[in-house]
């Protein structure tokens, strides 16, 4: 009684406590630590940790050939990894390893937790089927099985993500290459995943395409809050979009940070080399 | 002691049902998997025939492991007992087996069809053999077999009712004509060989066993006595039979049984049932004679014998 009586009183005992900083008290939704991917004798990913907050927009940037869509495709999980421990956080995968999972269980989980955007719509989408049966396909994998809600949930991917309702219907084949990677968007969004990949979506389009495909990113990240991964090779979209900024280089993280930081004062000299280039 | 060799029957040039007995138990033993395994596929040494391949060698062959002395055997082609290759498997089982045929879908113990389940309910103990050009249901979707099968064994069946959902956006209803798929016992997407969309509901919950060979590919499967057969349907947009209200049978006044149209010279239609079996009795019994006619799957109202199988139709909107 004595000794609790003689220890000086504590600074939040007035009965205030600070929060804590956002980013302490939020556990990472995505956990990764020591991927590793061999194609033959080339380490492609070579032990790479990431960290990815609720809500935050990790970029991944590098030069061609440094496993930046390697690791994009470890994380939706089509492809095994060789080592490493990947981990989401969601009540119904607490504990797992989901590079461990057997092929069954990873489909379930990227069905219902992951969508992916990919630099090129022919790996995203089925260029012969309808636009809206793309989005669809998402739903009706994870068991939907109502028409009427299968086309309502098409319409309203397709519409965050600013497509033109009336071409809803017509196939990937017959749109251009922006409204293309819109409908991705939209199949990626539609069953409203914790996590969104982004592999290069923009590139390849033309500038001012580029610049409202970002935008239709921008927006649906502050409305949906969902948590995003990034990976471009152009810093402009990534100073647009990304929080934090890991850089890559010959399979590994060379330096990571907050995109300002990285941007303005890296201090690693491949970045250094990387930002400060030009043509 | 007894050997092995006591045991095999002694060698002669021919062999009952003509299919060696080894032949013979490999096909009952891919049977019983079949039936065990309700729609899965399972691979069997397909043995050639003094048929061709496509003319129904994976139906003979199931036929030819299932018969015996006692046997009552109808062989049917597109519902028809008399076409020519029926007519030549029926002679050829008989034959073969010393089996008896007949037409009566009542009587028979094996009925060996082509692309049609009789009009008349078959019954416990019955046996059907299908047989089927095309066995995998994935095949427009997915080129590569080795992957499909991959597809059945993940139950990854969202691509098939894709292509359901892309019928409904553009034609606004499923038209898949014959070959409807089907899901059985909840589990595995199959092909019921081409029947068309009426019979495909005979399937579900039969009191008979379904057995389905595919003589080309080299796949059998079943469908095992009172087992859930469901075609592929959205929940709000139910699957359909052929529509043919007002069709009358031109020989017996038949109605609201699966017709076969006649096209006339001067554009109109003529139509007849397309069970030969059935209809020969329905003559018989407006000759005065007194053919024991059997309760047919669809009523004279058209209603299927389980209620609330089939729905109403509707049209989503787009």
């Amino acid at each position: 009684m004595t000794d609790t009586l003689s220890r000086p009183p504590s600074p939040t005992s007035n009965g205030f406590t600070p929060d804590p900083p956002r980013l302490v008290a939020y556990r990472p939704l995505v956990q990764v630590r020591g991927l590793t991917r061999w194609y033959g004798r080339i380490r492609a990913v070579d032990s790479v940790d990431l960290d990815v907050y609720p809500g935050e927009v990790l970029g991944i940037v590098g030069e061609s050939g440094s496993g930046k869509s390697t690791v994009m495709r470890l994380l939706n999980l089509q492809e095994r990894a060789d080592a490493g421990d990947y981990r989401l956080d969601v009540p119904e995968l607490a504990g797992q390893n989901l590079l461990a999972l057997d092929r069954f269980a990873a489909r379930s989980v990227r069905s219902t937790y992951i969508g992916i955007v990919y630099q090129n719509p022919n790996l995203g989408l089925r260029m012969g089927y309808t636009s809206s049966g793309n989005v669809a396909e998402r739903l009706l994998i994870s068991g939907e099985r109502r028409f009427a809600a299968l086309r309502a949930a098409a319409r309203s991917a397709l519409d965050a993500s600013e497509f033109p309702l009336d071409r809803m219907d017509d196939p990937p084949r017959v749109l251009s290459g922006g409204m293309q990677q819109r409908v991705q968007l939209a199949r990626a969004i539609a069953p409203k995943p914790r996590l969104l990949l982004l592999d290069e979506p923009t590139t390849g389009l033309d500038v001012s395409i580029q610049a409202a495909v970002l935008d239709t990113l921008k927006r649906l990240q502050r409305e949906l809050g969902v948590t995003m991964l990034i990976v471009s090779h152009d810093l402009g979209v990534i100073r647009t979009l990304a929080d934090r900024v890991v850089v890559m280089r010959y399979g590994c993280v060379v330096e990571t940070g907050l995109t300002d930081q990285i941007l303005e004062d890296p201090q690693h000299p491949y970045t250094q080399q990387l930002v400060h280039a030009k043509l | 002691m007894t050997t092995l060799h006591d045991l095999v029957p002694p060698q002669s040039g021919y062999s009952y049902a003509f299919l060696d007995p080894f032949a013979k138990r490999e096909l009952r033993r891919r049977t019983l998997k079949a039936v065990a395994i309700p729609g899965y596929q399972v691979p069997y040494a397909s043995r050639e025939l003094p048929i061709a391949r496509g003319w129904g060698t994976g139906g003979l062959q199931v036929t030819l492991a299932l018969v015996g002395p006692e046997s009552v055997v109808k062989v049917i082609d597109q519902g028809a007992d008399d076409s020519v290759n029926a007519a030549n498997l029926r002679r050829f089982i008989m034959r073969m087996s010393g089996a008896a045929t007949t037409t009566d879908t009542l009587a028979a113990t094996i009925i060996q069809s082509r692309h049609r389940i009789p009009e008349e309910r078959l019954r416990p103990g019955q046996v059907l053999v299908l047989q089927v050009p095309d066995p995998e249901p994935l095949r427009r979707i997915e080129a590569n077999i080795a992957r499909a099968r991959q597809m059945h064994a993940d139950a990854d069946y969202g691509q098939m009712w894709l292509t359901l959902y892309e019928q409904i956006v553009r034609y606004r209803q499923y038209v898949e004509g014959a070959s409807y798929p089907v899901l059985v016992n909840q589990r595995f997407v199959m092909s019921p060989s081409p029947i068309p969309r009426w019979d495909t509901p005979m399937l579900h919950q039969a009191a008979h066993l379904t057995l389905l060979a595919a003589g080309r590919e080299k796949r059998l499967y079943a469908v095992p006595p009172y087992t859930d057969v469901r075609p592929l349907e959205f929940e709000d947009v139910p699957f359909q039979i052929e529509d043919q209200a007002g069709w009358v049978c031109r020989h017996t006044g038949a109605i609201n049984k699966f017709m076969i149209e006649i096209p006339q010279e001067d554009g109109s239609a003529l139509y007849e049932l397309s069970d030969t079996g059935y209809a020969e009795k329905l003559a018989a019994r407006q000759r005065g004679e007194q053919p024991v006619i059997g309760p047919t799957y669809y009523d004279d109202q058209g209603r299927f014998y389980h209620d609330g199988y089939l729905k109403p139709p509707a049209f989503p909107d787009i």
